[in-house]
């Protein structure tokens, strides 16, 4: 197992918020609006250093996807910042008609997703997210794991022309990826190699990943670990090389088992080359108020459930 | 003035002629509101809007229009074909598998014109300010014009975004609404009723001006006084009076031919009241 390790903790979303200002200072074009939580989905460099081009909606995210989808008929693009459920659950339609349908380039920038917004609870914890945003025609889902990743997604997705839901979260998690990385849209990042069972995780899933890996290596298991951060487009080439080494899966998120990375995965593997899966997500199932940490683990979402599903899976495989 | 008022008179005959050709031709579509329109959306494109011949989607340089209530796609399709954005053969083809003119407009089959899909409610004014201050970031004096149905008013996204509006002092922005007080299931004021649009839109901020939407003098004399009234720091709504139907006389009023095609009976009496002027498609 290849060895991982940190020195510090930073929150995905001010690697979005320094990628932002970055995109800003690349490209004129860039215009940034939030709904309220300028402070939450740290924008505020942004928005001190381009006032021009930095647009304060209020509560009122439907007008928010509305006037970004009017901006890009300007040449403008548009980065939209709110949490992962005002986003897409409460703006659905607006997104479909006027940014989806419409091939509108808007940047859809989501906070606070999942689980470890903790303590608010679930009317703020959307665990629904990705299967919205990936079930919409033409709309790039990208959801990254750290603050590396999150800053060079941001600037990634600027280069892009075209929708994109961009989701990350609220609490400090490992940095463990290469601050100058190269973020390809829809190329997985291959963490570790293995050969006894693939686990593939997105987001906050993927330090737990690797964290289960070096459990199941003490274990003699030895894990293939890929990071999906792009969900859609979905690397289908990476997955089917893996699992066709392997032969079963295991598949890590935080979200609902309905509609996220994981079905996408099965839908993949059941028409390319049917496999053994397990998935480490929440089982259809609301959150509730508590530490990022405690919900992560009555969950379901913890390095061990990743341990005991490839196990499970290992079980599986002819 | 590039016409007369009695030749935009005619055209706006045309364009109706056009518009229950189109919803009888394919069975289906919504009459009412186009009718009631058609001398609106005439005088603003043959004698209003500056756009180039050339559509591209960004729109640099030209004044922009966004159609919020989408529903009355056949008089926008009607005065595109008839003001060269394509073809007024294509007219034919409403409705019809593979057009480019769907049901509700839309992008996805990349009709000139057309800069955003509608038929969904409520969302055009946010678009449109989204336009506008892309205009404004753009230093572009140009003007964005939008047309919203009232009942469509009974959508929350308006309410925001109307806000907004004048908060932001989107100046650059004449927004009509076309007051015929119906919605599908009967009369707005029955259905949820809008009070005093006028009062509201004041309330919010907004400079308010009112007109005949089926008198094409009082039409333009609306649409170039609104125009005087941008870059004042208000964001301008034309309120603007019309009857459903208006031009057909047993659709007049009423909100029953809100959606219904009319058959070939219906059709006759119709283009019987309604004097070809420029050929029919």
């Amino acid at each position: 197992m290849k060895k991982y390790t940190y020195t510090e903790k930073k929150d995905t979303r001010s690697g979005f918020g320094a990628g932002l200002h970055e995109a800003g200072k690349r490209n004129e074009n860039v215009v940034a609006l939030c709904a309220d939580l300028k402070g939450s989905l740290k924008m505020d460099d942004f928005a001190n250093d381009f006032p021009d081009r930095f647009v304060q909606i209020g509560i009122a995210e439907a007008n928010m996807i509305g006037i970004a989808a009017g901006l890009t008929i300007g040449g403008k693009i548009p980065f939209t910042g709110t949490f992962a459920n005002f986003s897409t659950g409460r703006v659905y339609d607006q997104i479909r008609q006027s940014v989806a349908y419409s091939n509108k380039n808007v940047k859809i920038c989501a906070s606070h997703a999942g689980l470890t917004l903790g303590e608010d609870g679930a009317t703020h914890q959307i665990l629904e997210d990705i299967g919205l945003m990936k079930m919409l025609p033409g709309m790039v889902v990208i959801n990254p794991c750290d603050y590396n990743q999150t800053k060079a997604a941001t600037l990634a997705i600027l280069d892009y022309v075209g929708p994109v839901y961009l989701r990350f979260g609220r609490p400090s998690v490992p940095i463990f990826t290469a601050e100058d990385q190269k973020f390809e849209i829809g190329k997985a990042w291959m963490v570790n190699e293995g050969t006894d069972v693939t686990i593939v995780a997105t987001g906050h899933m993927v330090w737990k990943a690797i964290e289960a890996g070096e459990k199941l290596a003490e274990l003699g298991i030895d894990a293939e670990i890929i990071n999906i951060h792009t969900i859609k487009p979905l690397d289908d080439e990476a997955i089917l090389k893996s699992v066709q080494k392997t032969g079963c899966l295991v598949s890590c998120e935080e979200h609902n088992k309905f509609g996220g990375l994981g079905e996408s995965i099965a839908r993949l593997l059941a028409t390319e080359f049917p496999a053994p899966q397990e998935f480490v997500a929440v089982n259809d199932s609301f959150g509730e108020s508590g530490t990022p940490d405690q919900l992560m683990t009555k969950y379901g979402l913890d390095a061990i459930n990743i341990v005991e599903a490839a196990q499970k899976v290992l079980k599986r495989k002819k | 003035m590039k016409h007369t008022i009695k030749e935009l008179e005619d055209i706006a005959t045309q364009v109706r002629r056009d518009i229950v050709r189109m919803v009888h031709g394919c069975q289906s579509g919504h009459p009412g509101g186009s009718l009631g329109c058609a001398d609106f959306m005439t005088a603003l494109y043959f004698e209003v809007l500056t756009h180039n011949a050339d559509f591209n989607m960004d729109g640099t340089g030209e004044d922009l229009f966004f159609l919020s209530n989408g529903h009355i796609s056949p008089v926008w399709y009607s005065v595109l074909a008839r003001t060269g954005y394509f073809e007024v053969a294509e007219l034919a083809t409403f409705r019809k598998l593979g057009a480019r003119l769907q049901g509700h407009p839309t992008t996805h089959e990349h009709l000139p014109g057309v800069r955003i899909a509608s038929g969904s409610l409520g969302q055009g004014l946010s678009v449109a300010i989204g336009a506008a201050l892309a205009k404004k970031l753009n230093k572009e004096h140009t003007t964005i014009y939008t047309l919203h149905g009232d009942g469509e008013l009974q959508e929350g996204q308006n309410w925001e975004a109307i806000m907004f509006a004048s908060h932001n002092k989107v100046d650059n922005l004449i927004a009509s609404i076309d007051y015929n007080g119906q919605q599908i299931d009967g009369p707005t004021e029955k259905i949820l009723s809008l009070e005093s649009l006028q009062a509201k839109f004041e309330a919010f901020g907004w400079h308010v001006i009112t007109s005949d939407g089926n008198n094409m003098e009082d039409i333009l004399k609306a649409l170039h006084y609104a125009k005087s009234l941008t870059g004042k720091g208000k964001p301008i709504l034309n309120l603007m009076s019309t009857q459903m139907g208006f031009g057909v006389d047993y659709m007049v009023g009423s909100h029953k031919w809100h959606g219904t095609a009319p058959n070939d009976q219906q059709l006759e009496s119709a283009l019987n009241q309604l004097t070809s002027t420029l050929a029919d498609y």
